[in-house]
């Protein structure tokens, strides 16, 4: 039985692998999309998000027919409900993607505006994280999974950076107002991305070691 | 609330002839705690159980060094009267082995061991052990029926009522459930949940996730000594050492 148990295991990280790379895929289109305000990459990550969506529901059966066949306890148990986890959170970054879709959708519309804002940066960073989340996943370790929390301070700054822009932008009415709402949930939906990595590092780091340092408690 | 020591064995050695069973073993149990004692075969979990009460006392080649202590007082002190002592730390053991007598002298067994003889005593005690066994409604109305009669699983809480009987302060439990089927299992779980009210509980299961169902404590026992101890929470989900780990996650040997 444990050979076969074991085998299920290995399955379902391949399975959350492979979901990783999906999502890591999306999001690079998605800041591709950004950069070149390209509305025919953004329609690309809108029509294939059910492939994502498909795969989440596929792992989170896995991991539900595991736990009903085996019960598993300990690293085993640890490492199901953090796969479960993490599923939700690739699944929740595809979405983001198609946010960040939408939204270059609507702003390819606009020729000229004032209002710009330079992304490359905080999606670098966030493309950052999330890459080395899912590192810390496929090689267990948990050094890489801590720093992932450092990059999520730096998102954040852009992110309000992004905001302080927009409002200044707002008061002076330079641009239209659907444009620069747009704008700004661009940091919103990268930022989120940058938690959901964050959130893997920390499932990372509770498989491996048992504690669960989400909320600030290291 | 403070958590009262009831029994400790302290640098325990045990020897089947020159066979070394049990190393050195330290473990506290204390009042309103069901500890569970678990490892693979031959570790030494049944051999620790039966020195708690002496029962390996019967086995004639077995030598005990060390102490085990019940509220404070060496049971292997000479001045021990082993009888008495195992009617203070009852036992129930993986086979039901009611015996062959009626349901009400099975129960009442103990009492009249000990000399009771009022009717009436007798009867009170044995309607309340079985109603603390989760037996009683069942076997009411038929208490002077064979107990060989009742079902595996009845026989079972037959038996824990009969280790009730004598009024002890700690249960012993060598494999209770291994012998019967799931729903019996049950009960005798939730029995063990609510006799750790008024009892000291140790028992011994191969069955991990009774285990962990049962006990607030667990101890892990491996070639003869104790190897691992911890809120039983805690060493389900995420053990210290390693061989705990490989034992609980089936990955041993």
């Amino acid at each position: 039985m444990t050979k076969h148990f074991i085998r299920e295991l290995e399955k379902t990280k391949k399975m959350i692998l492979s979901l990783g790379a999906m999502a890591e895929g999306r999001v690079h289109l998605a800041i591709k999309a950004i950069r070149q305000k390209d509305a025919s990459i953004a329609q690309k990550i809108i029509t294939s998000d059910y492939e994502l969506d498909e795969m989440e529901v596929d792992i989170e059966e896995e991991c539900l027919k595991i736990l009903a066949l085996y019960q598993p306890v300990a690293i085993d148990l640890r490492f199901l409900i953090a796969m479960i986890k993490i599923n939700n959170d690739l699944e929740r970054i595809g979405d983001e993607a198609v946010n960040i879709a939408q939204r270059v959708g609507i702003i390819a519309k606009w020729d000229q505006p004032q209002t710009t804002f330079d992304y490359s940066l905080m999606a670098e960073k966030t493309e950052q994280m999330l890459k080395m989340s899912l590192d810390a996943l496929v090689n267990m370790d948990t050094d890489i999974a801590f720093k992932v929390s450092i990059f999520d301070d730096e998102v954040d700054s852009i992110k309000d950076q992004v905001y302080d822009h927009v409002k200044n932008a707002i008061d002076s009415r330079v641009d239209k107002g659907g444009y620069l709402i747009n704008l700004l949930l661009i940091s919103r939906h990268l930022e989120r991305i940058a938690d959901h990595a964050t959130n893997i590092a920390e499932e990372v780091i509770y498989m491996i070691e048992g504690e669960i340092i989400r909320h600030g408690n290291y | 609330m403070e958590k009262k020591l009831k029994m400790a064995s302290k640098n325990l050695n045990f020897y089947y002839g020159d066979f070394k069973a049990l190393h050195d073993v330290h473990l506290d149990f204390y009042e309103n705690e069901v500890t569970a004692l678990i490892g693979p075969s031959g570790c030494g979990k049944s051999t620790f159980l039966r020195c708690l009460n002496r029962m390996n006392d019967l086995i004639p080649i077995s030598r005990v060094e060390g102490e085990i202590l019940l509220d404070g007082a060496n049971i292997y002190a000479p001045s021990v009267d082993v009888v008495n002592l195992r009617s203070r730390i009852g036992m129930v053991f993986q086979k039901p082995n009611p015996f062959p007598k009626t349901i009400f002298e099975n129960v009442a067994y103990g009492l009249r061991v000990n000399g009771n003889r009022d009717r009436a005593y007798l009867a009170h005690r044995v309607e309340e052990s079985l109603k603390r066994a989760a037996l009683w409604e069942e076997v009411k109305d038929r208490l002077n029926d064979s107990a060989l009669g009742l079902s595996g699983g009845q026989q079972q809480r037959l038996c824990i009522a009969r280790a009730l009987a004598v009024e002890p302060e700690v249960l012993l439990m060598d494999e209770p459930a291994s012998a019967l089927d799931p729903i019996a299992t049950q009960k005798i779980e939730e029995l063990i949940h609510q006799l750790k009210e008024n009892y000291t509980i140790i028992i011994v299961t191969h069955n991990m996730q009774q285990a962990a169902r049962v006990s607030d404590i667990t101890a892990f026992f491996y070639i003869g000594k104790l190897i691992e101890i911890g809120e039983t929470d805690a060493l389900f989900t995420r053990p210290r050492l390693k061989q705990t780990e490989e034992y609980i996650t089936g990955r041993f040997g």
